[in-house]
């Protein structure tokens, strides 16, 4: 084949129009739209007891104003739980407007509709609420204490709680010749893209159809949600996801309550109405993640084998729980990393706090569960005085040992089993990239000018490619160009181009001639979305398998043109061509048309297929019984369960004697996803993670007074690092192919995320010779624990 | 209740305007909504982020911060106007896709008009000091790496001849 493009770091296909300023991102749409305001809860726990909207109605330019009491039917009850869990035993959702209760500060009160978003702004400080502030529950030791509540009817403010054991930990650590108990945190941080959410929604009154612009991470889904909410038949309803800026996480969750009420009110209205979230908006009523406290007890053996691994962990769900418990199982699950624990058995707790919700954000439970294993891996190398990395092989599941089963219940609800990775090779990669075996002759001499340097280590095992499925629909057309579509939404992560490279490979074409949408229902309506790690992995291979019935059906036709038996044809460059007569060939361009008889030829590629040029004799309908027109397929693919994707991060730092500043001097990945379509976009996402998980591990948190105001609500107070903070990533890629997927391939997103601050704290630690046992770390922090740990060596 | 406009001259990307705009609009809202020259993207409105960023008078500035009626009379490039003379992308946009310099796209229109600026006073950049050319920028999708790497090929894109000087090339938008 000469159109090799799988494995090829080929440019990406949206960047020209992204560069010049010619993206549609979603505040880009709807110029001339009304444009939508909220009025939000100052308050983190408060009844509303009134709403006056009187001053704001001499407001030039206001349009509509509503509170809850003008909402009725479906928009009027709670928003959808949307993953029930039978361990969920209380699940709680909010209101599209607050009915009488605000449970965090910035929750919707009244909605306000206006010219302009000047106007409605205008027009929300004119609206007096009155609020009886109630006494909020804020930070996890509260929601534990429970002296109040943020539900009246869930008594201990647990949500959730979920045991899952295999074999009997408790008694396994009991009876270790060592034992450790470890206590390790993770604070409060959030997805923060640079685009904010934002709907627009557009009523056509007269075809009584809807089309929503959602900056979401899964356009399908919203559709269905708005069809049930808003009482519109879903066929009826188009949702499409334009260029989105950035999601990690956030925008899976759906429907936002602005993204209900913005489409209900354009039908109330008639109008085009928009909504784009700013900055505070997006930090007060977006979602967060990652708060939780992990108590780890293990019981080891002389050379570091863990026998029994007894862990429980809190976790702090904000004041709702749309997306259900889905971060705590992946903790749960996914804090065993590449390691046989022995006997396992965790146990959390889900809390309701009166903060904003907490859904995934990249990585999903999975740094928290890699910084406690890692961690405790550290901890025990510590005790025992020996190589850290030597802790980690002690502990590796073997590849001879794949597949292998943790006999535990993932997020889908399917069994935990491992398909491929070479985890010993992968450790022993990183080792060598960062020089590991060396690191003691650097830092001796770093100690020889005064430095303090630190090296770490972490490991990850990432479940990717969660199903249920993902398709595509893959056409040619009559000049030879190529459409494909899928209903999985993009955010960056350049699906634009690689569905492009698996098209092209799997048809013959050059990759030019392959244009890919997604996100959009108009092309594609049955999708999940993107979120998980798994676009490639599920669209990737819908898009392959897709693509090779399209390449079936040219080979066939083609056959019957070329009076060719099909095994003897290859396709080529865009060609159909008999095999070593490369003279007696076909453009699928003219095999599309020979795939559609006309009666009507309204262009020169028509005319070759009306129905007196094309046919299969008289004796046979033009289209034959089994086939269809048109030289286009659509597949689907549903994987039994996850692939799982695996790597190591090594990390070296340097920190201040003077001012206990952290600077990471080198971050080393090696990497494992399979099958590579992309090494230049898959580098692309491991930087973008390692630079996440570098604001988590020292920069980024949510800050809550006692009363349940985020103290950092900007850009100015939410430390996101630039460029001055972000290590220059070196990289090192292991491809094991994943036997469950025809392109063997895993996913990608996530990984260089999860065990960022697992390393960087263990590098900290090695640098200080104390343990860090919680993230993120700001260099005050550091300066505290070091006096703590002086005092304590001094008496 | 209604506002007071006031009349302000724009000249954007090479392009003569008239805004009669309240005094509050902001020159990017300016940009956006009443010129339609939508690649000037707000991300954090208090000019942090960086995202906005045009050059006034050849110089970057927030253009979340400024009002429209307070640049009056001033030149202002923005991504748009960041492309070649030819009307193909330009050399920092360029660079931008040679190096993967990108992901989602919204943050990118700030930093192109940013290094553009950058690249007139600095043309022959170290790593070091093209990372700090950025400095001022937020970007949540690429770690920066490859914007890095972005300066330093723009930087090279500009000393070749059939390039010319980096963008603010007053190419009127077709």
């Amino acid at each position: 084949m000469t159109t090799r493009t799988m494995g090829e770091p080929i440019p990406r296909r949206e960047d020209p129009r992204l560069v010049a300023g010619d993206g549609r991102f979603l505040d880009d749409l709807g110029a001339g739209a009304l444009a939508a305001a909220f009025v939000r809860s100052p308050h983190a726990a408060a009844r509303v007891v009134d709403v006056d909207v009187s001053a704001a109605l001499e407001v030039d330019g206001l349009v509509a104003i509503y509170t809850y009491e003008d909402l009725e039917g479906p928009v009027a009850e709670p928003l959808p739980l949307l993953i029930p869990h039978p361990r969920l035993h209380a699940p709680k959702t909010g209101y599209p407007l607050a009915n009488g209760v605000v449970r965090h500060v910035g929750e919707p009160v009244a909605m306000v509709v206006a010219r302009d978003r000047y106007v409605a702004e205008d027009a929300c400080e004119r609206i007096v609420v009155a609020y009886e502030p109630l006494a909020p529950v804020v930070g996890l030791d509260a929601a534990v204490a429970a002296e109040r509540t943020v539900h009246d009817d869930v008594a201990d403010n647990v949500a959730a709680r979920m045991v899952q054991e295999h074999g009997d930990a408790r008694a396994a650590v009991a009876a270790a010749p060592h034992r450790l108990a470890l206590d390790l945190a993770i604070e409060r941080s959030a997805s923060t893209p640079l685009e904010g959410r934002g709907v627009y929604a557009r009523w056509d009154a007269a075809d009584r159809s809807l089309r929503v612009y959602s900056s979401t991470q899964t356009s399908t889904s919203v559709r269905f949600a708005l069809a049930v909410k808003l009482g519109v038949p879903v066929d009826r309803v188009e949702v499409v996801a334009p260029d989105v800026g950035g999601g990690f996480g956030v925008k899976i969750m759906h429907p936002w309550p602005e993204e209900v009420l913005v489409p209900w009110a354009a039908i109330r209205l008639g109008r085009e109405v928009k909504w784009a979230e700013d900055r505070r908006e997006h930090f007060v009523a977006s979602a967060h993640e990652r708060g939780q406290r992990h108590h780890v007890e293990v019981g080891f053996d002389d050379d570091g084998r863990l026998l029994g691994l007894d862990v429980r962990f809190v976790h702090d769900n904000g004041a709702y729980t749309p997306y259900g418990i889905i971060v705590p199982i992946i903790t749960a699950t996914q804090l065993l990393g590449p390691y046989k624990p022995g006997a396992y058995r965790v146990e959390f707790r889900s809390l309701y706090t009166n903060t904003v919700i907490v859904t995934p954000y990249r990585g999903a439970g999975r740094p928290q569960g890699a910084f406690a294993m890692e961690r405790t891996l550290d901890a025990i190398a510590g005790y025992l005085g020996i190589d850290r990395a030597r802790v980690r092989e002690a502990n590796f599941i073997q590849p001879d040992e794949m597949p292998y089963d943790h006999h535990l219940i993932f997020q889908d609800g399917r069994p935990l089993i491992y398909d491929s990775g070479d985890y010993p090779a992968t450790l022993d990669k990183v080792k060598k990239l960062v020089g590991w075996d060396e690191f003691e002759a650097f830092r001796a001499e770093a100690r020889r000018d005064g430095r303090r340097v630190g090296i770490g280590v972490a490991c990850y095992v990432e479940g990717t490619g969660v199903g249920p499925y993902e398709g595509a629909h893959v056409r040619v057309e009559t000049d030879g160009s190529v459409v494909v579509a899928t209903g999985l939404t993009t955010q960056g992560q350049g699906h634009q181009t690689v569905f492009a490279q698996v098209a092209a490979e799997a048809l013959g074409v050059p990759v030019e001639r392959v244009t890919v949408v997604t996100g959009d229902t108009r092309r594609f309506k049955y999708a999940v979305g993107t979120f998980a790690s798994r676009a490639a992995v599920m669209s990737g291979n819908a898009v392959a398998l897709a693509a090779g019935k399209v390449r079936a059906k040219a080979l066939r036709i083609a056959a019957e043109a070329l009076e060719a038996d099909p095994d003897d044809l290859e396709v080529a460059d865009g060609a159909v061509r008999v095999k070593g007569a490369p003279e007696r060939e076909i453009d699928l361009g003219t095999v599309a048309v020979l795939a559609n008889p006309l009666r009507y030829a309204f262009d020169e590629q028509a005319r070759l297929a009306t129905q007196f040029v094309v046919g299969r004799g008289v004796d046979a309908p033009p289209v034959a019984e089994d086939d269809e027109p048109g030289l286009e397929a659509t597949d689907f693919y549903s994987p039994v369960r996850s692939t799982f994707a695996n790597g190591a991060h090594a990390a070296v730092v340097e920190t201040d004697p003077d001012t206990a500043e952290v600077r990471i001097l080198r971050y080393c990945v090696v990497h494992d996803c399979g099958t590579l379509i992309n090494p230049r976009i898959v580098e692309g996402q491991i930087h973008g993670g390692v630079a996440q998980g570098v604001g988590g591990a020292l920069y980024e948190r949510m800050v809550y007074d006692e009363n349940g105001q985020l103290l950092n609500a900007s850009f100015m107070d939410f430390l996101m690092p630039y460029a001055s903070e972000v290590p220059k990533v070196e990289i090192d890629h292991l491809e094991t192919p994943s036997p469950l997927n025809p392109l063997g391939v895993k996913g990608a997103g996530e990984a260089g995320t999860i065990p960022a601050a697992a390393a960087l704290a263990a590098a900290i630690s090695d640098a200080e010779g104390f343990f860090v046992d919680r993230m993120p770390l700001s260099p005050s922090e550091l300066w505290a624990l070091r006096e703590r740990h002086a005092r304590k060596e001094e008496g | 209740m209604s506002e007071t406009l006031h009349e302000a001259r724009l000249v954007v990307n090479g392009v003569p305007h008239t805004v009669r705009v309240p005094a509050r609009r902001l020159l990017a809202d300016c940009l956006r909504h009443d010129l339609g020259l939508t690649g000037t993207h707000l991300g954090c409105e208090h000019g942090v982020c960086g995202a906005c960023t045009v050059l006034v008078d050849g110089r970057p500035m927030r253009s979340c911060l400024l009002f429209a009626v307070g640049v009056d009379g001033a030149e202002i490039t923005t991504v748009e106007g960041c492309r070649s003379a030819d009307g193909g992308l330009g050399p920092v946009q360029q660079a931008f896709q040679d190096c993967h310099g990108l992901q989602c796209g919204f943050c990118t229109p700030g930093f192109v008009t940013t290094i553009t600026a950058w690249l007139r006073e600095h043309p022959d950049p170290t790593e070091e000091q093209a990372r700090q050319a950025i400095g001022g920028n937020l970007c949540r999708c690429t770690g920066y790496q490859n914007i890095v790497a972005s300066v330093l090929r723009a930087a090279e894109l500009v000393r070749e001849p059939h390039h010319g000087p980096a963008g603010g090339a007053s190419v009127p938008r077709p």
